[in-house]
């Protein structure tokens, strides 16, 4: 292979300015992980009301939760950033698209609100299965106890269905982690952006995603080793994988 | 608000949407799809089979690949893939690899990782009587394999493959970032050179919505169709 190696281009100054490449990567390492956790933030909370719908009694809003859940998991989150991003300033009155035009930082807060939208289509499915799962005794038995709806959900179900769906909330939050990167295309410069942004200044490709490699590496081990640990705080002894 | 809608764009572009763009979204897809299929079958037999360092390099390469986003990976194999072909030809220099090949084979690698934990589950959800029973009956490991346990975990798995598969199908889009023109990359064209952002942009949102929904309803009513034959 003809191919240059020259792994001390990470101490090389960049031609932005601010430091050597290294400092870059790591600028986007930041980035990626501030988008990926308001994105977390706002998949969980919707996710949440979404999944809870979807189980409630009521016929309507278990149609919400369905026609939400439809729409976001059937269309590419590629393009639903760009509906975002490019469509949606078009459709508004013009005060607020052009509001949402000049917003500073919109490629940030755009790839958040889009990827935690995504994302929580995932979530919701999820927590839907979590609860599905409980034995149906566990309702029943809050409702004949007095407690309202609200409250079986509050204190019964959401309770032990957060804990029977935690292993695969971590899988879903490395998958918000990893599609903050298809935000590249709305001009957002994370890790994979300043991967790419590296190897065109500097013509070493495969040192510059070599490191974006280990570095979102990095991140999964840190993830799973952080949700293993809660995992095991909030396990209740003699239930599920409890102690 | 669609007071300046402009439907004649899509009509006008709808030729080279469909039949440049879609074909190739679909043809990526579908050759993805098998490719992922095998290799992933592959490596799901590797990661259980009885020799340590044949699952080892199996689970490492499933988990490097899930560990890492579909973009980083295609920029990867963009920029690897004509040395791998230099090294695998012997020619002097780096050798010239059209957009779709490299796509394909990006897909087929990203894809064969999910793909292999399906058919690891699938060949797991196998009861262990029947491989011991295929070898008392004299047949070896790949014929017990080959007629017995993966045609099994495939029929099992169908359902969670072809819900991959629509994955699959939403992921293409992102060859986006290589500026192939699949179904979104032509929309993309279009809507910049006529300056009609929203109306393409709406329009390829309805397409993939409307396939993906077609193709998952599809699934269910499969899945409902087999689960009553187990």
């Amino acid at each position: 292979m003809n191919y240059n190696w020259n792994w001390g281009i990470f101490w090389q100054p960049s031609p932005n300015g601010t430091g050597n490449y290294l400092d870059m990567l790591l600028s986007g390492l930041v980035l990626t992980i501030e988008t990926a956790l308001l994105a977390w933030i706002i998949a969980l909370v919707l996710g949440t009301i979404v999944g809870v719908m979807r189980t409630l009694p009521s016929k309507t809003a278990s149609t919400i939760g369905f026609c939400y859940v439809e729409f976001f998991r059937n269309i590419p989150l590629l393009v639903q950033l760009f509906l975002w991003f490019f469509v949606l300033p078009e459709l508004l009155p013009r005060d607020a698209g052009m509001w949402l035009k000049q917003m500073p930082n919109a490629p940030f807060w755009t790839a958040s609100i889009g990827v935690g939208l995504f994302m929580s289509v995932r979530v919701a499915e999820q927590l839907r299965a979590g609860i599905g799962s409980l034995p149906r005794g566990q309702k029943m038995a809050a409702t004949a106890l007095g407690l309202t709806t609200t409250q079986a959900y509050r204190y019964v179900l959401l309770p032990i269905a957060f804990r029977v769906i935690l292993p695969p909330l971590t899988s879903e939050f490395l998958s918000t982690i990893k599609n903050t990167s298809v935000a590249i295309t709305i001009g957002l410069i994370e890790l994979t952006g300043q991967a790419r942004a590296m190897q065109e200044f500097s013509f070493q490709v495969f040192e510059a995603f070599t490191a974006a490699t280990v570095l979102y590496l990095l991140i999964n081990i840190v993830v799973v080793i952080g949700m293993r640990f809660l995992e095991r705080q909030v396990a209740i002894p003699g239930y599920i994988s409890g102690k | 608000m669609f007071s300046n809608f402009d439907f004649d764009v899509i009509r006008r572009s709808l030729g080279y949407l469909f039949f440049d763009g879609m074909t190739f979204t679909l043809t990526l897809t579908a050759l993805s799809a098998v490719g992922g299929l095998m290799f992933g079958t592959l490596l799901a037999l590797m990661r259980l089979s009885g020799l340590k360092l044949l699952s080892r390099i199996a689970g490492l390469y499933v988990d490097l690949m899930r560990s890492l986003p579909l973009v980083l990976v295609i920029f990867w194999f963009y920029f690897l893939v004509p040395y791998i072909g230099q090294w695998l030809t012997g020619a002097s220099r780096p050798i010239k690899v059209g957009a779709f090949a490299s796509s394909l084979i990006t897909f087929i690698m990203f894809e064969a990782a999910y793909f292999s934990e399906i058919m690891r589950a699938g060949i797991q959800s196998i009861s262990r009587g029947q491989p011991a029973a295929a070898s008392a009956l004299g047949l070896t490991y790949s014929q017990s394999m080959r007629y017995i346990v993966l045609p099994q975990a495939f029929r099992n798995m169908l359902p969670v493959l072809l819900t991959q598969t629509i994955v699959l199908f939403q992921d293409t889009s992102l060859v986006y970032v290589l500026s192939i023109p699949d179904f979104l990359g032509a929309a993309s064209k279009v809507a910049q050179r006529d300056g009609r952002l929203v109306e393409m942009y709406l329009f390829a949102a309805v397409v993939y919505f409307v396939i993906s929904c077609v193709a998952s309803y599809g699934v269910r009513r499969l899945q409902a169709r087999i689960a009553i034959v187990r």
